[in-house]
């Protein structure tokens, strides 16, 4: 017996309303109602920039006022942001394809019940002071919630915006960036509150976090709505053929795996985020030690401030822009800026000049910003918008890797030079020449990606209605070519 | 359904959707921008 998409839709209970065919928007649905939908989970999960907050509240956990014997350490507690970050990017990895084909609410609930219960575990590891539990609460259970909700709303946005996929998916992941700026004064006030004479307060606040974040999480997930199959907005005139480096055929995930374009958009990537995570997590040190005298710590603070929120201004801006200028290009401006930024770097430290500084790390930020927002749009443009999202999910290890690499580079390279009597002021300067020879290769990488070779592309085999089959897209059923 | 019209979401859900994401995100960047000016000073 066959059961239809409808009748597994209509059966009721939560698992019906997770269902894909439930998502599907009724005639008239405003596409407008879709980005906010995507916000509510990235502003959430985007906590995740500003875990540092509790860094030092949790080092004293057991002194309340300052650290005490069996107090975590920050080495100890930097692994939980580490390991939740590692886990994101493979669980968005591995995930990827059931977040395709299961739909966008399912991914979004099951992200929201993973991030919630993240902080939950977490809260208890604190209670007992285990922190096993917290990296397996935050870490391990949160960083799943971060994979899957970071990849859920991508492709559901590209489907609603085929006219303007980089600004549809850069709103979205500007959330992500703009997470930290709600978490981190929220966290503040709530530790605040909780505090006492015995108690430091995380732990309630963990829990409050929890709730707060699924009940926001899960209103994302009721607005989320699918197009319906042959849905285009109004005035939109699809492409017949295919343009140069945008495909109007689909490849199949893993096929993805096997195209040379696939792993030159990784390495793009990978050397976008490096050349910005390094900096990211040492800019208040770095700024102090290149301007000794001229940049306080309360300024250094104040400079990483306004480089979150050029991050996050950066996503909106770059991946808007690349819709104009096209996905290619716009990496093209990344790398060939970026290596002219970074050659400049050690110049404005040796002329002593603070402006020239931080506007050169303010542009550097929104390009890191503006790669992660630009991407899908590049894979939808490489591999078209069937599978998207789960190859967007693959791609997401450039990030893990990256998170290695960036902190490695600029970390290490300067404990080396000041151990070997190289000035702190100047202890950098070989990282950002580094730097800037990553963009060289990110160029070569980039320059050699053309359109995927049609043999990769899936075949259309037929055409059978929607409720039939649940998992496709535009009633049109493909298969993977023979010789992919 | 292809061109089909968008007028059947009322406007105050429009609204209440991007107010429920945007007044929370201004607040948070309100807040940084206010922290980031004050230790320029």
């Amino acid at each position: 017996m066959t059961v239809t998409a409808a009748q597994a839709g209509a059966s009721g209970g939560i698992s019906g309303f997770l269902d894909r065919s439930r998502t599907i928007a009724k005639p008239g649905f405003n596409r407008w109602m879709v980005p906010p939908a995507a916000l509510c989970i990235h502003l959430c999960i985007g906590q995740a920039y500003a875990f540092s907050v509790f860094n030092l509240p949790m080092t004293k956990l057991l002194g309340i006022s300052k650290s005490a014997p069996g107090d975590w350490s920050i080495p100890e507690l930097g692994w939980i942001f580490s390991v939740a970050i590692f886990v994101l990017g493979f669980s968005a990895a591995i995930f990827g394809r059931w977040v395709e084909e299961g739909g966008p609410r399912r991914a979004m609930f099951t992200a929201a019940l993973c991030w919630a219960v993240g902080f939950f575990i977490s809260a208890i590891g604190v209670y007992v002071h285990n922190i096993w539990v917290v990296y397996f609460g935050y870490g391990l259970v949160g960083g799943c919630g971060l994979g899957l909700g970071y990849i859920s709303p991508v492709s559901t946005l590209i489907k609603w915006f085929p006219d303007r996929p980089g600004m549809a998916t850069g709103m979205a992941i500007m959330g992500f960036g703009g997470g930290a700026f709600i978490a981190s004064p929220l966290s503040v006030w709530l530790m605040n509150r909780f505090s006492s004479a015995t108690n430091v307060g995380v732990a309630e606040t963990f829990i409050v976090l929890g709730v707060l974040y699924f009940i926001f999480m899960m209103v994302g997930a009721f607005i989320v709505r699918l197009p319906a199959p042959g849905w285009k907005p109004e005035g939109y005139v699809a492409p017949v053929q295919a343009s140069k480096l945008i495909t109007t055929s689909d490849v199949y995930v893993y096929d993805a795996l096997k195209t040379p374009q696939f792993w030159c958009i990784w390495i793009v990537l990978c050397i976008n985020v490096t050349a910005g995570i390094g900096v990211i997590g040492q800019a208040s040190a770095m700024s102090q030690e290149m301007f000794p005298g001229h940049i306080t710590a309360v300024a250094a603070a104040g400079f990483v401030g306004l480089m979150s929120l050029f991050n996050m201004l950066g996503r909106f801006f770059w991946a808007s822009t690349s819709d104009y200028i096209g996905r290619k290009n716009t990496y093209f401006v990344f790398m060939v800026l970026g290596f002219a930024l970074y050659c400049t770097v050690p110049y404005t430290g040796s002329v002593g000049s603070v402006a020239g500084f931080v506007l050169c790390f303010l542009v550097i930020i929104s390009m890191y910003g503006g790669g992660f927002a630009t991407v899908p749009a590049y894979l939808r443009d490489m591999f078209g918008t069937r599978y998207v999202g789960a190859i967007h999910g693959l791609l997401i290890t450039a990030w893990s890797m990256a998170g290695i690499f960036g902190p490695v580079l600029v970390n290490y390279i300067r404990e080396y030079n000041i151990t070997h009597g190289v000035p702190k002021a100047q202890a950098y300067n070989v990282t950002m020449y580094i730097m800037a020879g990553l963009f060289v290769i990110g160029f070569i990488a980039n320059f050699l990606i053309k359109a995927v070779n049609s043999r990769f592309h899936m075949k259309p085999e037929g055409t059978l209605p929607i409720a039939a089959e649940a998992g496709r897209e535009f009633g049109e059923s493909l298969t993977r070519p023979a010789s992919a | 359904m292809a061109h089909a019209s968008q007028s059947g979401t009322p406007a105050w859900h429009l609204v209440l959707a991007w107010g429920f994401v945007g007044i929370p995100l201004i607040w948070g960047v309100s807040q940084t921008i206010a922290n980031a000016l004050k230790l320029f000073q």
